[in-house]
């Protein structure tokens, strides 16, 4: 079976705009949380499509336009794909869509009647919106759609892109999340649930973690066939060698305290990868800074790595970037891809009084080396959402 | 809002504004000017559409914007309908 890789990929984040800028300023320690909230503030639509492209998309897919735009110029693909359109996908990830054009369309509604809501109210909010726009500006003719599952969306898209190449459904698929829901109805919503910090401090693992930073971004990662790749080439930045997926079946926004499902998944990622506990070298976690994920979370890893658990650095790319809910799996895929690429452990920011219990190697404030000797690193990333959707992906850099 | 009676004038003027509002180039704008070449489709018709009703009280439906190719067949269309 021919090895399903990564050759682009791209990313914008409240840490700014760009995969190497997430992860250099990540590694620095900088933090794209302000004011309580993580925006992807140095985004400007303008500097990726027209004003009537920008009219046309909510910012949601906005942002996965420009996470699409790096990751596409990434992959040697800036003067078009390398295969038959037909044979290319694109699966994209969000957990809420177009929140921000929904209420925008009911406000109206609301003050001034059913007659003025925006025709475009529809195609701007819909949870689709971003592959249907990718498609169309890459002229992706494959199959594409959606994948709703909250906070873990990103991870199941890149976890259904790889399952679509492995299958022959494609040559290259384009994939990834994006969120952009800092609007005044998810922020009140998200905060009558209480899973938002008070304190405004995303903590990971920390004893004093009180919930989640709202934050918003994208990630797009262009994933190939190994040969097709080869053949054409590419420059190949990781493999992406195991996926999992499980669902709790417990809860609809608490995790199982005993980490049933999220450990099933991370041994359903391993086993598909034909990887061992001790063949992880770094495990990029979900860690929300909720106090109820990352005692399950902890409790799973432990669960699906044994003795290794204890031996691998666990790092948060929440405490940097805060909660970027469905784009968090595609956006800490590629923190993890550049982490193993360049063999360092980014650290859990903010992280300074243990928890009971909570006693992993999380990496506290400063980044490391990561691995021994010259082979290529392994990583498993983390997803969970509301709903009890768990995902897990294996990363190997090449 | 009165339907009585829409000059051209004022069809064209409300017509133009909306076009420019969801991307047309003003300039370009002329009653031969096809709503292809002004690179305008369905969607921003129907956009079109709710800012003539608003503005002239004249309702153009789905089929009405299907039939129309040109800004000037859309003017014809709001004068006639309102007269």
């Amino acid at each position: 079976m021919s090895h399903v890789v990564v050759t682009g990929i791209g990313a914008v984040t409240p840490l700014g705009v760009g995969a190497g800028t997430l992860h250099e300023r990540w590694i620095a320690g900088n933090t794209g949380i302000e004011g309580g909230e993580a925006a992807a503030r140095e985004f400007d639509p303008g500097d990726f499509m027209s004003r009537k492209e920008a009219r046309r998309a909510d910012r949601f897919t906005q942002l996965a336009i420009g996470a699409a735009d790096e990751a596409l110029q990434s992959a040697g693909w800036a003067d078009g794909a390398p295969y038959d359109p037909e044979r290319i996908g694109c699966v994209i990830g969000t957990g809420i869509g177009g929140i921000g054009s929904f209420e925008h369309g009911h406000g109206i509604l609301k003050d001034e009647g059913p007659g003025k809501v925006p025709p475009l109210s529809v195609p701007l909010m819909m949870g689709n919106a971003a592959p249907g726009v990718l498609a169309m500006r890459h002229e992706l003719r494959g199959p594409s759609f959606g994948v709703v599952s909250a906070c873990a969306a990103g991870a199941h898209a890149i976890g259904t892109a790889m399952r679509m190449l492995r299958h022959g459904d494609a040559d290259a698929v384009v994939t990834g999340g994006s969120e952009a829901a800092l609007t005044p109805l998810s922020r009140a919503a998200f905060a009558a649930l209480d899973a938002v910090s008070r304190s405004g401090i995303s903590r990971p693992f920390d004893a004093r973690r009180d919930g989640f930073v709202m934050g918003e971004g994208a990630a797009v990662l262009v994933l190939e066939d190994e040969e097709r790749a080869l053949a054409r080439g590419a420059r190949i930045l990781a493999r992406i060698v195991g996926y999992g997926a499980t669902s709790d079946a417990f809860h609809l926004t608490a995790p199982d305290s005993e980490g049933r499902g999220a450990a099933a998944a991370i041994r359903a990622a391993l086993s598909d990868a034909g990887k061992a506990p001790e063949d992880i070298d770094y495990v990029n976690a979900h860690g929300t800074s909720t106090p109820l994920n990352d005692r399950s979370e902890t409790i799973a890893i432990k669960a699906a790595l044994g003795e290794h658990a204890a031996k691998v650095p666990v790092s948060s790319t929440k405490s940097a970037i805060g909660h970027t809910l469905g784009a968090a799996g595609a956006v800490e895929a590629v923190a993890t891809i550049l982490a193993l690429r360049d063999r360092i452990a980014p650290p859990t920011l903010g992280y300074e009084e243990p928890d009971e219990g909570l006693d992993l190697d999380y990496v506290p404030n400063t980044a490391r080396p990561l691995g021994a000797g010259d082979d290529p690193l392994t990583g498993l990333s983390n997803s969970f959402g509301f709903g009890g959707h768990n995902a897990a992906l294996v990363l190997e850099a090449v | 809002m009165s339907t009585d009676t829409v000059t051209r004038e004022a069809a064209l003027r409300v017509i133009t504004d909306a076009l420019v509002d969801v991307g047309a180039e003003r300039d370009a704008i002329t009653a031969d000017a096809t709503f292809e070449a002004l690179d305008v489709d369905s969607l921003d018709l129907a956009e079109v559409s709710q800012v003539i009703e608003e503005e002239l009280g004249v309702r153009i439906g789905g089929k009405d914007v299907a039939a129309i190719k040109t800004v000037g067949d859309a003017v014809d269309l709001v004068v006639a309908r309102a007269a």
